[in-house]
């Protein structure tokens, strides 16, 4: 008998990289890496020499220089005097507040119609089904031009509201009146609507970012003050319901804790609202809001509302029924249900796909060119772009940018995720 | 499936590395074909027909050179090109020459590195306004909302002129002409702004002209002319020498009704050496003896192809104004033939 001690030994052949599964997968990725890193070095070198050859820099120097151009909506200092870098901030800008307003009013809207798709009552879940399928399935660009097609078709321009002293001694109407007791001018440019202003102010100082005023940062400080004394309030009112079971009346201290102190450094301030009103060609005094910015505001949300109705359909039907069932037999009310027992579970599957929703509006934003609003697309990826010529800077830096944006939602929204998702303990 | 992907990049991208590799002459030849970028529609300068068919003061410069470098005014492929991708599209060889209501400007010429030819429209920025606006004058304009179209000139000046007046404004971006005159007509704008000739050939294709005007400031100079990418220079000329044969033309008398005779051969040297008659000019730039016979061929002389594209006569009615000969108090002048 000989033992079985000598397993033949065999050499390492260079067939055993592509047949033996011990080293298969390490070569294949070996390969492909070496064939990516080929492709970025060809297309860089491709890049470069393409560059030289129409006898092009790679140079972010422009963005020191004079923009020269204006821009409609800037909601820092802006002028053109500013520097290209200053245009592409107020850019930045404009698309964060579009694209964070937009996740907002997507999110409700998406909740509420999402929710409502599975009523009991047929009619209300009919139409939203109707509105959904309907925003789902008709290009986004498309309901940009559509709602602004109507915001210019149909509103009045601004000097319909003109009224002058031949109307007046006629006795005749302007073609168009403000609305909410004379305060709200809609157009077919922007809306009127009042700005809030201080006849007492507390000076302030200029960052060179944007200027800050005391009023601001008081009010600041008031509302800070109120949230922080409602916490202490409702953190009293929890431990009294741990202890004895009955929780006591905080809202009216809530409402008072929060309202009070603003309130009353508002009116200390000498808070009013200053109305708009036609001056030359146009609403002067109060605050713009342009049709740009609420058709592609309206447009984004209703269309990303119709995908996070689904998304939230979903989730509420992926909780066992059981556990409305459970929740009814403790005797909560269906509202109650909903509120306290499914959302809490079904955000966990909510969240997740949420997150590309918010991605998507986020992108689905730089089709503001087509109305004209002037965000990061508009200014840093157009005009700048296009009166400097650096294509490949602005663009590689435009794409660097949304890559951040997208990054931070998704960051956040991971953290909110993991606070809200199923804890096994 | 990666793979696939990452290959299909590769050879999409080796496709456009060819770029800058032979001259723009022979790339034309080779194709048959000339690539010639032009706006995407205004009446006069570049817009198609009903059938596809591209007509305009400037398509009639592509028509020309095809037809000097190809012997056929056909041989056109028009790209529309919006104010925002015209100079990337001629920058990335998409298109040869980009015949577009461009003006020349400082930097256009060297820092994006083109190379304007010639002036074939010498222009300025105006305004127009409905009538009923009771406006008579840009300097009226303070707080107005004006229509712009982005990636233009016409920004740049518009925001000088409105701050050397101390004036404010409510600029509304837009992205083509079309867009410009929807807008401006449907009164989201109460100005619109861009080249005067521009204003009026747009003006010109409204259902109520006659209830619009164009403000009397002309607040830039803009010549408008034919650009080509910097480097080529060959190419340069050949378009370059392609506009003063049609200014040229109209200087000597060479018309469409008489070229046919007059290239039978004149007493005046220079309509021979134009003409091909005398000398072989064309061979100095890689080109034959009847290049710039052709070229007139196609519709005329600059005089010509003014009248019947953007002339009095025409519903855009633009006088010749700068834009006479030399010889008659404006400002073209062709360089002699020789
Ligand atoms: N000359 C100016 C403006 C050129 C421009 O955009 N012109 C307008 C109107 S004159 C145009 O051609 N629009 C046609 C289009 O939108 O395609 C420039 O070169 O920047």
């Amino acid at each position: 008998m000989t033992s079985m001690t000598g397993v033949p030994k065999q050499g390492f052949r260079l067939s055993q990289l592509i047949y033996d599964t011990r080293y298969r997968s390490l070569t294949i990725q070996v390969v492909v890496f070496m064939l990516f890193m080929l492709g970025a070095a060809w297309l860089v070198d491709n890049t470069i020499r393409n560059l030289q050859a129409l006898g092009k820099d790679f140079n972010f120097g422009f963005l020191t220089y004079r923009s020269g151009y204006d821009i409609g909506q800037t909601l820092i200092p802006y002028t053109n005097d500013s520097s290209h870098a200053r245009a592409a901030l107020i850019g930045l800008l404009n698309t964060l507040l579009i694209s964070s307003l937009g996740c907002i009013a997507a999110t409700v809207i998406g909740v509420f119609v999402g929710v409502l798709r599975l009523s009991k009552n047929w009619l209300v879940a009919r139409l939203m089904t109707v509105y959904v399928e309907v925003f789902r399935n008709v290009p986004v660009l498309l309901w940009i031009l559509i709602i602004l097609a109507i915001f210019t078709e149909v509103m009045p321009a601004p000097n319909a509201y003109r009224v002058t002293d031949q109307m007046l001694a006629e006795g005749v109407q302007p073609a168009a009146t403000m609305v909410l007791f004379d305060t709200i001018a809609p157009t077919n440019r922007y809306t009127a609507i009042p700005s809030i202003g201080f006849s007492r102010s507390l000076g302030g100082f200029d960052t060179s970012f944007m200027p800050i005023s005391f009023n601001f940062l008081a009010m600041v400080a008031a509302l800070g003050l109120g949230i922080f004394f409602n916490r202490r309030v409702l953190a009293t009112a929890k431990a009294v319901q741990e202890a004895t079971g009955d929780r006591p009346v905080t809202w009216w201290k809530s409402i008072l804790l929060l309202v009070g102190p603003l309130l009353a450094v508002m009116i200390a301030l000498g808070f009013h609202l200053n109305l708009p009103a036609l001056k030359g060609f146009n609403f002067a005094g109060g605050l713009n809001v342009t049709n740009a910015f609420v058709v592609l505001w309206l447009a984004l949300s209703l269309y990303t509302g119709a995908f996070i109705a689904e998304i939230v359909r979903a989730g509420v039907l992926a909780i066992s029924n059981g556990q409305t069932e459970a929740a009814f037999a403790l005797g909560l009310r269906p509202g109650r249900t909903m509120n306290l027992v499914i959302l809490p579970q079904a955000l966990r599957v909510i969240i997740p796909p949420l997150i590309s929703q918010f991605l998507n509006l986020t992108k689905n934003s730089s089709l503001a060119i087509a109305v004209g609003y002037m965000d990061l697309r508009g200014t840093l990826g157009g005009i700048t772009l296009n009166q400097t010529g650096r294509e490949l800077e602005c663009i590689l830096l435009m794409m660097l940018i949304y890559l951040a944006i997208s990054l931070v939602i998704s960051g956040v929204m991971n953290v909110y995720n993991n606070s809200v998702k199923l804890k096994e303990r | 499936m990666k793979k696939s992907v990452f290959l299909g990049t590769l050879a999409a991208a080796g496709l456009t590395a060819g770029l800058a590799a032979a001259s723009t002459l022979d790339d034309v030849k080779a194709r048959g074909e000339l690539n010639c970028g032009v706006n995407t529609g205004l009446v006069g300068f570049a817009a198609p027909d009903a059938n596809g068919n591209w007509s305009g003061f400037d398509v009639a410069i592509c028509k020309a050179v095809a037809a000097a470098v190809l012997g056929d005014a056909s041989k056109v492929k028009y790209v529309p090109t919006s104010g925002q991708t015209r100079f990337t599209a001629l920058a990335s060889g998409e298109v040869d020459v980009l015949a577009r209501n461009s003006t020349w400007t400082f930097s256009r010429d060297t820092d994006l590195k083109l190379d304007f030819v010639g002036v074939n429209y010498y222009d300025g920025q105006g305004f127009m306004v409905r009538k009923d606006l009771g406006v008579s004058s840009a300097k009226e304009l303070e707080g107005a909302t004006i229509c712009i179209q982005t990636g233009t000139t016409t920004e740049l000046n518009l925001a000088d002129f409105f701050k050397s007046n101390n004036m404010n404004y409510q600029p509304i971006a837009i992205d083509s002409n079309a867009e410009g005159e929807q807008q401006y007509l449907a009164g989201a704008c109460d100005a619109y702004t861009t080249d005067a000739s521009g204003l009026a050939a747009t003006r010109a294709a409204f259902a109520d002209p006659e209830n619009h005007i164009i403000l009397p400031e002309i607040i830039s100079k803009e010549p408008l002319g034919p650009a080509v990418r910097h480097g080529d220079n060959q190419w340069g000329d050949i378009v370059r020498w392609t506009l003063n044969a049609l200014i040229a033309a109209e200087e000597y008398g060479v018309t469409s009704a008489n070229l046919e005779e007059l290239s039978k051969g004149t007493t005046n040297p220079e309509i021979n050496r134009l003409l091909g008659t005398e000398g072989d000019l064309g061979a100095m730039t890689g080109l034959d003896k009847d290049w710039a016979k052709r070229a007139i061929a196609v519709s005329g002389n600059y005089g010509e192809i003014f009248a019947a594209t953007i002339g009095e006569s025409t519903p855009i009615g633009l006088a010749r104004g700068l834009n006479g000969q030399w010889t008659q108090g404006g400002l073209l002048y062709s360089p002699p033939f020789r």
